[in-house]
């Protein structure tokens, strides 16, 4: 007879429990209560909160490495560098501070909603995922991870181990906009991450664009990016950006806002997250 | 053991409060649940869903959710909850900086959030004593609350370290007018206080409601007796399970909802059957393998399906899907409309408002002897009662209701919810049944504001003297009757707004659909009609060329003019002076948006007015109050106080009225709480009736007593009575009189002296053309916001609430200020976000209500005209203080971009859709 809840302290020893079952897996449990409507789980439940190894936010030589066990409080805590701005405003835009210092990112992107406040910033930084089974570890772009609307690449065997976000991405300077009907415990009609880089002579020397809640998955926008690259960092830049550079985007309509308004806002979102954006990179080139 | 909530290992220590816990509870059970069960009820559960932050406890120094934590994550943490936050004392009196700050300020009204506004403040004030408001917006982001408006809450929080003395409860004759703490208020921030599902013993069996899934289904319910013994449960009631009627409603002549649905269902949610067990079997339930067959039928989910030619009768015998229709005219309509210089039409419409109390609904039935004890949250005691009667075929003497705390109503607590199951399920089983509504099944399940359908026609003359009113509302008054006909009867009265109106015609209709009932909120359709009115008027003060308040100040309606039912107040009639309240800060606001907008072009402010006037009472129908006052051998004054405290501070309105009327400091009442066996009836806490009409009877029954006192030693009314341990002191102009109470005789509840004392208000029934006197009083106001729309988003940002209220007298100015904000909060909701669609909405995340970062500031001017006939001249309160907000901001919107938008919510989409319309 299987267990229905364990908490086993040894990363070994829940890799080998994930090969002979099917589990749900707990971590912060603000997805997963809500999730049960009041009913008893269907699967019986694996509790990683135990299992240091995973652990937190830490930064190592080939990049940061933001373990499953890492909570929004402690990203927004880790004394990350610009780069990672983004994802510590969206950090505390995530549910309320209740929610953010139990809910950890990993599972944000286990849970993979077309919301998932993580999304956008961790695209920016070009985050891999690192999945873990008794097979071994492997890792793969975030981009490529998440496959739908609560659809993902994690297999049943599998353990999201860790974000990773290498070194040449931690750089520059980074902000994030959400868009929502009301000011805290907000789910987002829209919202948008930008990172960018400046060159030594105030150009944008490459940006990262990412945009939430308008499409099935968060997507990169390259064409936007692309129009904005190689041009002066000056106030008013963000409006190069058209509608036409977000032709990607897939809205619908839902109970939040309708799918025009979702492409239209989000131009408008855009364009104010590069503009602080670059506001944010000018402000760091001024004091370095 | 493998369909428990997890498996238990070696079991899990930690600790609550300073105290060591070894709890053998399964390890996924969540923290609420495990702490609840300790007897640490302070900890509240609103939503088990991480969307309103009542259960917020700290773990380890840290903020959470306690209905998302797992205990079995918990080993050897710190868990603190409200219960530790008073100092030491076994009584929990000796509140902490904090808590005696959230009294001080009148932070806590119903008090169900309370405990989860605490602990997040305790979490900011360790890490930050003197925060500003913004950080405390911050911190308390995660907790929703419905009554407060949240300001005082922040005010509190900013003002902890700062704290002065508590003042002391006023002294004999000092009651009315001063801004006492709430009477009940100590309970509420100490975690003691008991809300339905506080009450609840551990050992009581539990209830479930098995509920339709469909809008609109017939069923053939299997068979339950296998099912029954295959899941471990001990009952399951159905509708040929009611000793009495399977029907009830609060409007006795329209009752039409069955406790349990007969073949078909309604609307998604209704109950068709309910089943009972131990907490663990009713726990481990899966409500969706109960064997029953559907007939799924295509609903009519909006009036305009209803009303089609041949569309299916949601109920035979109500042609048309027509539950009832309302008339008002006077005048002449037509030619009023025909013979003005400008007129202005308009189509408005409002979606379902769910009240979104934070307490979901609660309760447990107890057979004691002869009689039925139903403990639960409810706005009424009486009406509860006489309902039951009817369902479970009984004798009223022989039910007892016993409302506990309630954790906010708003008007769907005056229906019956879950009261009747649990009455039906201990009578059966004769053990006590209790249940608590899931967040989803009470938003499935209760009433709801009607969702409206108004087109309106408005007319002036050159002068801007409004000439006509033609008013046309379709309700959607959901699959059952409920306040459906109060709504249909109120809105045609109040269409007119507190204005002079010579011709006018409103006309209003009820329509069933396959929906949740709507029912009584908050203004029970008043605040729908005053959306397109004060909408209008904006338009037509423009045309006229007028100044929008000055427009509506020349058209105020004075003492010696008639209402539009003809009703004519020789006194009281207090818009003007509202009105005129506004002006200052309304010609200044008007100037900051001149300001701010000259060098603004993504970012426009505006100022938008409107006004509001509410009948206080039931429409033209009887509605007294009855108060008990009485003195016992020990010289203790207690008030039975009837009038059920919502959080809307009756405990402590009638008492002050009480006192002051009997001469006794406010401190010498003994209160004694609503409950069937005790209390006489103080009638419903709805239609803003409490303090107009409860407080008369308290002061009848106070007046009363003071006479038999002063009678007995033969002393003028001058006298000043003194109560003492076992005697009164009695000193009039130049005697002194000693009454010993100790050997008197006392009644068979020990009182000495009693008083007991009935108010009803005057009203007369309505004619065909709805003229008469449907109110003994009317209370009036007007607001003013100011806000900022962002024109690329169309995001709005409330900047400044300045309001004029006219209460006729401030009993209590801090509770007043209360009813305001929490009011006009609502009315934020209402304009801004709320909107609920049945089978979608049915959560806190999805279904949003206002936060404490969507509110502006406020300023009050509490204007106070005397009426006639409130207590001391007191004017209702409860229900104006929503109506003006919503058309306020929309005012305001059109009022900085020009955009009107029509049907609500003005969510950002609809702002900008209504923006792009102007180019």
């Amino acid at each position: 007879m299987p267990l229905s809840y364990v908490r086993p302290l040894q990363l070994g020893a829940a890799l080998d429990l994930l090969r002979n079952n099917r589990w749900t897996i707990l971590a912060g449990g603000t997805d997963f209560y809500p999730a049960l409507q009041g009913q008893r789980p269907s699967t019986p439940v694996l509790d990683i909160t135990a299992l240091s190894d995973l652990g937190k936010v830490a930064t190592t030589p080939d990049g940061v490495r933001i373990g499953a066990l890492a909570t929004w409080t402690d990203v927004v805590r880790a004394g990350l560098p610009a780069a990672f701005d983004a994802l510590k405003l969206a950090a505390v835009e995530v549910g309320s501070v209740q929610i953010q210092n139990r809910a950890t990112v990993a599972g944000n992107l286990c849970n993979a909603s077309p919301a998932a406040d993580g999304v956008p910033p961790l695209l920016c930084l070009d985050a891999q995922v690192e999945l873990m089974s008794h097979r071994g570890t492997r890792q793969l772009p975030l981009g490529d991870y998440i496959l739908g609307n609560r659809r993902t690449q994690l297999a049943e065997d599998e353990l999201l181990s860790a974000i990773v976000i290498p070194r040449a991405a931690s750089t520059g300077s980074s902000a994030f906009r959400k868009l929502g009907a009301r000011r805290y415990l907000v789910i987002s009609i829209a919202m948008v991450a930008v990172r960018l880089v400046l060159s030594n002579d105030n150009r944008i020397e490459s940006i990262s664009i990412a945009v939430g809640s308008c499409s099935e998955v968060a997507t990169r926008l390259t064409t936007a990016e692309t129009s904005l690259q190689g041009q002066q960092a000056e106030t008013g830049v963000e409006q190069l950006l058209q509608a036409q550079h977000l032709a990607a985007l897939q809205p619908i309509d839902d109970i939040r806002a309708p799918a025009g308004y979702r492409q239209e806002a989000a131009l408008q979102l855009l364009r104010r997250t590069v503009a602080d954006a670059v506001v944010a990179a000018k402000t760091a080139g001024a004091t370095t | 053991m493998s369909d428990a909530p997890g498996e238990l290992i070696n079991g899990i220590g930690f600790s609550v409060n300073g105290r060591a816990i070894h709890s053998d509870e399964m390890p996924l059970q969540r923290l609420s649940e495990v702490l609840r069960k300790q007897g640490l009820t302070g900890t509240k559960v609103g939503c088990d869903a991480g969307d309103c932050g009542a259960c917020t406890v700290l773990i380890d120094g840290e903020p959470a959710c306690s209905c998302l934590v797992a205990i079995g994550q918990l080993e050897g943490s710190v868990v603190e909850t409200v219960e530790g936050l008073a100092g030491p004392g076994e009584d929990g009196e000796n509140l902490n900086a904090l808590q005696q700050s959230f009294l001080q300020h009148g932070a806590a009204q119903c008090g169900i959030c309370t405990p989860g506004m605490l602990m997040a403040a305790t979490h900011l004030l360790r890490h930050n004593p003197t925060p500003d408001a913004q950080q405390v917006e911050d911190a308390l982001g995660g907790v929703l609350c419905r009554c407060t408006g949240y300001r005082k809450i922040i005010d509190a929080v900013v003002n902890t370290a700062s704290l002065r003395d508590v003042p002391g409860s006023p002294p004999s004759g000092a009651a009315i007018g001063a801004r006492v703490q709430r009477l009940d208020g100590v309970a509420k921030v100490n975690g003691r206080d008991q809300f339905g599902a506080d009450v609840i013993p551990t050992d009581a069996l539990r209830l479930a409601v098995i509920r339709s899934p469909h809008h609109c289904a017939d069923f053939i319910i299997g068979d339950t007796g296998q099912w029954l013994t295959d899941h471990g449960l001990d009952l399951v009631l159905t509708s040929v399970d009611i000793p009495g009627e399977n029907r009830f409603g609060v409007i006795p002549p329209f009752a039409d909802q069955p406790v349990f649905a007969e073949q078909r269902a309604r609307f998604r949610g209704e109950a068709i059957a309910a089943v009972v067990g131990s907490a663990e079997a009713i726990a481990r339930l899966d409500a969706e393998t109960f064997p029953v067959q559907w007939t799924v039928l295509d609903p009519h989910l909006l009036p305009d399906q209803a009303l089609l030619d041949g569309a299916m009768p949601v109920h035979a015998g109500r042609p048309d899907n027509v539950l009832v229709r309302g008339l008002v005219q006077r005048g002449d309509i037509e030619s009023g409309l025909q013979q003005s210089r400008f007129s202005r039409r308009g189509s408005f419409s409002t979606p379902f408002i769910e009240h979104a109390y934070i307490e979901p609904e609660a309760g447990c039935a107890v057979v004691v002897d002869d009689t039925i004890e139903i403990h639960t949250c409810t706005q009424t005691a009486g009406m509860t009662r006489e309902e039951l009667a009817g369902i479970l075929g009984m004798p009223e003497e022989n039910i007892r209701v016993r409302p506990t705390s309630v954790g906010g109503g708003f008007g769907s607590k005056l229906d019956l919810s879950l009261q009747p199951y649990l009455c039906l399920a201990a009578l059966k089983l004769g053990l006590p049944v209790a249940a608590v509504y899931s967040r989803r099944e009470s938003m499935q399940s209760t009433t709801k504001r009607h969702p409206s359908q108004i087109d309106l026609h408005i007319a002036c003359d050159a002068n801007g003297k409004l000439t006509a009113i033609d008013f046309n509302g379709i309700f959607n008054t959901g699959a059952y009757a409920s306040w459906g006909p109060t709504v249909a009867n109120r809105v045609p009265i109040h269409a007119s707004g507190p204005f002079y109106i010579p011709n006018y015609r409103a006309r209003s209709t009820a329509v069933h659909t396959h929906t949740a009932p709507a029912g009584a909120f908050r203004g029970f359709g008043v605040p729908q009609a005053a959306i397109a009115l004060e909408s209008l008027l904006d338009r037509l003060a423009d045309d006229a060329g007028i100044d929008r308040l000055q427009f509506r100040l020349n058209n105020a309606l004075d003492n010696h003019q008639p209402t539009v039912t003809g009703q004519i107040f020789a006194s009281g009639v207090g818009i003007k002076a509202c009105l005129s309240t506004l002006q200052e800060a309304w010609v200044a606001a008007g100037e900051r948006c001149a300001v701010f907008n000259e060098n603004s072009t993504r970012y426009r402010k505006g100022r938008g007015v409107a006004t509001c006037w509410y009948g206080c009472g039931n429409t033209s129908l009887p509605n007294p109050s009855t108060i008990k006052i009485a003195v016992n051998q020990q010289g203790q004054v207690v008030l039975h106080q009837g009038a059920i405290d919502i959080g809307q501070g009756a405990n402590t309105v009638v008492a002050q009225i009480a006192a002051d009327t009997l001469g006794v400091a406010l401190s010498e009442l003994r209160l004694v709480d609503a409950d069937t066996a005790v209390t006489p009836d103080a009638g419903k806490t709805s239609a803003s009736r409490q303090t107009f009409v409860s407080g008369n009877a308290a002061l009848l029954a106070a007046r009363s007593l003071r006479q038999l006192i002063l009678r007995e030693v033969n002393a003028s009314d001058r006298s000043v009575v003194v109560m003492s341990a076992g005697t009164i002191t009695i000193k009039d102009a130049d005697q002194t009189h000693v009454l010993t109470l100790t050997d008197r005789p006392a009644d068979s509840e020990g009182y000495v002296f009693c008083a007991v004392e009935q108010y009803n208000p005057p009203t007369t029934e309505l004619d065909a053309n709805g003229q008469g006197s449907p109110y003994a009083q009317y209370g009036y106001g007007a607001q003013l916001i100011e806000l900022t729309v962002d024109v690329e988003l169309g995001t709005v940002k409330l900047d400044r609430l300045t309001t004029a209220h006219d209460v006729g007298i401030a009993i209590n100015p801090q509770l007043v200020e209360g009813q305001i904000e929490g009011g006009a909060t609502q009315g934020i909701g209402m304009a801004l976000m709320e909107d609920f669609v049945p089978g979608v909405a049915e959560n806190l995340h999805d279904y949003l209500i206002p936060t404490i970062g969507d509110i502006p500031s406020f300023e009050h001017h509490i204007v106070e005209v005397a009426d006639a006939v409130g207590p001391y001249g007191a004017k209702g309160l409860g229900e104006h203080v929503l109506i003006p907000t919503a058309p306020a901001i929309l005012n305001a919107i059109r009022d900085a971009t020009g955009a009107e938008v029509n049907h609500l919510p003005a969510t950002p989409d609809k702002v900008l859709a209504a923006l792009r319309q102007l180019s």
